[in-house]
This record gives C-alpha cells, structure tokens and sequence, in this order.
C-alpha cells in the first residue's frame, strides 16, 4: 500500500516536470529533490549516488532529515551530562525534563499500564524526533521532514514492529495472533473474521503513517496556496488579507507540530498497549 | 478525465463532511461532558483526541483515494 501512495506522488512530480498543472510551484515544494532551495539568493545542488542501480543519492529531506537528528543528539547529549553533575534542572535541562515526564507520566503510563518501560525509550525518540522535525519545518527555507510520505511510512513502519514485537514477546507468536480473534466464536464466523483481523494489523500503522503525512504536508499547502492568491489574481491588494492568513494558519501549524507528536505517540503506545495487555 | 478529477474532488468534500460532523459532535460532547465533570477534564480530553485521530485517519482514508483518483486522471 505504501508502494502505492509513493509512486502516485513521484507521478504528481512527473505531471509538475511536464508543465501539466499550474499549481506545479506548490508541488515543488513539497516534494523531494536533488537540490537545496534558498532562493531567491542561491540554492546548492547535491550529488547524485548510485549503488547497483539503487537510488542513495542525498536528497533535500535526507540533508534536513540528519539536520534534526544531529540537533536532537546534541541537545539531548548536553541535558544527559548535566543531569551527571546535579539533578536540579537548569536553563534547557528544564524543557527536556518536562516533556520527558509528559510523555512518561500522560502518555505511555495510562495506555500501556504494567511494563510500560520497555516501550518508553522507542516513544520518546519518536515523541522528540516527530516534534523536532515538525518544529523545523516551520522555519523558513527549512523542510518539513514529516511532510514526506516515506519518512513517516519509516516511522510507522518501526511502530509496526514495536507492536507486533511486544505483543509476541509477552504472549509467545501463537498466544499473540490466537489472542487477536475473541474467543468462543462460532467456526463459521472464523471465515470472516480472520482477514479482517489480518487486515486490521496494517490498517493501524497505515493510518499512522498518512494522518502525520497529511496533516504536515496539508498546512504548507495550504499556505502556498494562500500566498499564491496574489500572484493568480494579480493584484497587491490581496497581499494584506491573504499575508494575514498564511500568518494565521502559521500559528495553527505551530499548534498541529505539536498535537501531530502528541497523537503519533499515543497512538502507538495505545496499540502496544492492545497488543501488550490483550485480556483487555 | 475531467470527470475523474470532479469525481475525486466532489469524493473529497462529502469526506470532509462526515469527517468535520463527527470530530464536531465529539467535540461537543466531550465539552459538555467536562462542563458537568471538570475534575475528569484530563481523561475526557484523552479520550477526545484518540478519537478525534481515529475519525480523521478514516477521514484521510478517503482522501487518499480521491488523491488517487485525481492523479490517475
């Protein structure tokens, strides 16, 4: 299914290649390429990599995609060490420390309950790299990383493993994937019910993975579209009201970087949580 | 493939409808509900947002396939 969306979207960048649509300007945004955009002053060209003909060239999300994790290492690295001198929090030490306990105390203890520590290093990296890379799109010339449907496909591919391993790891494979399919079921209803159970082990990470996708790539959209009212209509009168809501939507996007990490993380200790504690 | 792309685009605004009707009544449900429990407000606002995701993620289902349609045409 994930193969699906993604060709659809290089064919969108092929129809934006061909000059098919007028809003091609949008789409190049949004979109992967081989070069960094820093116009109108300069813009860098990446070199292309091949291996037996596999694409592994660094593209503009993989460049922004090492920015975060590097930012997150270093900030993450420096609260670690402070915390070996003293326990007192200080200056950014704080911030961590009250999202830390966020996530722990509001996220994953609720959802999953008994044996939640296991989970709790996998969420907080999910829960820190999500937000980071949200927060790092908003800033101008920056990428939004979560914008791209292979990332977050990446991501809601590792939650996927997460939960089917937590759930064999505390049930065993056959008590796990026995235990999906309430007991006591008449055989007959066995037909019907199996591959929906099947189905509905994907379904779960696929939502995950176009939820992030769509609401990130939705509030770009949205205001390039906005600003691209001035230029369709050719008119600078415009340029208040529509400068004025792309500031508007904007803030809102600030709101959905947040809530978007929220949901990620809850969700998927929600359903290690399901599959973890199946009696329930 | 005109018609496609009204299809995909007519698909993708009754989807929006049901999507913004549902995350609207739950929204007001849960709002009336910590009005009459606002010591519970934290669970109910839990609650809010798991099920809020679910109906946008179906939401989204939908979108995807008008998404399809209308890259296809």
């Amino acid at each position: 299914m994930y193969h699906t969306v993604i060709e659809t979207l290089s064919a969108a960048d092929t129809l934006k290649q061909a000059g098919g649509s007028d809003s091609g300007w949008i789409l190049h945004h949004v979109m992967d390429s081989h070069t960094l955009d820093f116009e109108p002053f300069f813009s860098i060209q990446l070199p292309h990599l091949e291996i037996f003909g596999i694409d592994i060239s660094i593209t503009k999300y993989i460049f922004f995609m090492w920015i975060v994790a590097l930012l997150l290492f270093i900030i993450l690295y420096i609260v670690s060490r402070k915390y070996k001198s003293t326990l007192i929090p200080k200056g950014i030490s704080n911030i961590v420390e009250i999202t830390v306990l966020f996530v722990r105390d509001e996220i994953v203890k609720p959802t999953i309950g008994k044996g939640y520590e296991k989970f709790l290093p996998y969420l907080l990296t999910v829960f820190f790299f999500i937000l980071l890379s949200n927060m790092f799109g908003l800033i101008p010339y920056a990428v939004t990383i979560t914008g791209n449907i292979a990332v977050t496909a990446a991501l809601a591919a590792i939650s996927f493993i997460a939960i089917q391993l937590g759930g064999i790891k505390s049930h065993g494979a056959w008590g796990y994937f026995k235990g999906l399919i309430p007991s006591g079921m008449p055989p007959w209803i066995l037909i019907i019910l199996i591959p929906l159970e099947i189905l509905g082990l994907f379904t779960k990470p696929f939502a995950l993975c176009i939820r992030l996708f769509a609401n990130m790539i939705a509030g770009h959209v949205v205001i390039l579209s906005l600003l691209g009212l001035i230029f369709i209509l050719q008119t600078a009168f415009v340029a208040p009201v529509s400068i004025a809501f792309a500031i508007f939507i904007y803030l809102l996007e600030l709101l959905v970087a947040l809530i978007q990490a929220y949901i990620f993380t809850i969700l998927t200790s929600l359903f290690i949580g399901m599959a973890v504690h199946q009696e329930h | 493939m005109d018609l496609a792309w009204l299809g995909a685009g007519i698909g993708a605004g009754i989807a929006v409808i049901g999507a913004g009707l549902g995350i609207g009544k739950l929204a007001g449900s849960a709002l009336e509900a910590m009005g009459r429990q606002p010591e519970d407000a934290g669970a109910i606002r839990t609650a809010m947002i798991i099920a809020a995701a679910l109906i946008e993620g179906i939401a989204f289902f939908a979108l995807v396939i008008c998404i399809l349609l209308a890259v296809k045409a």
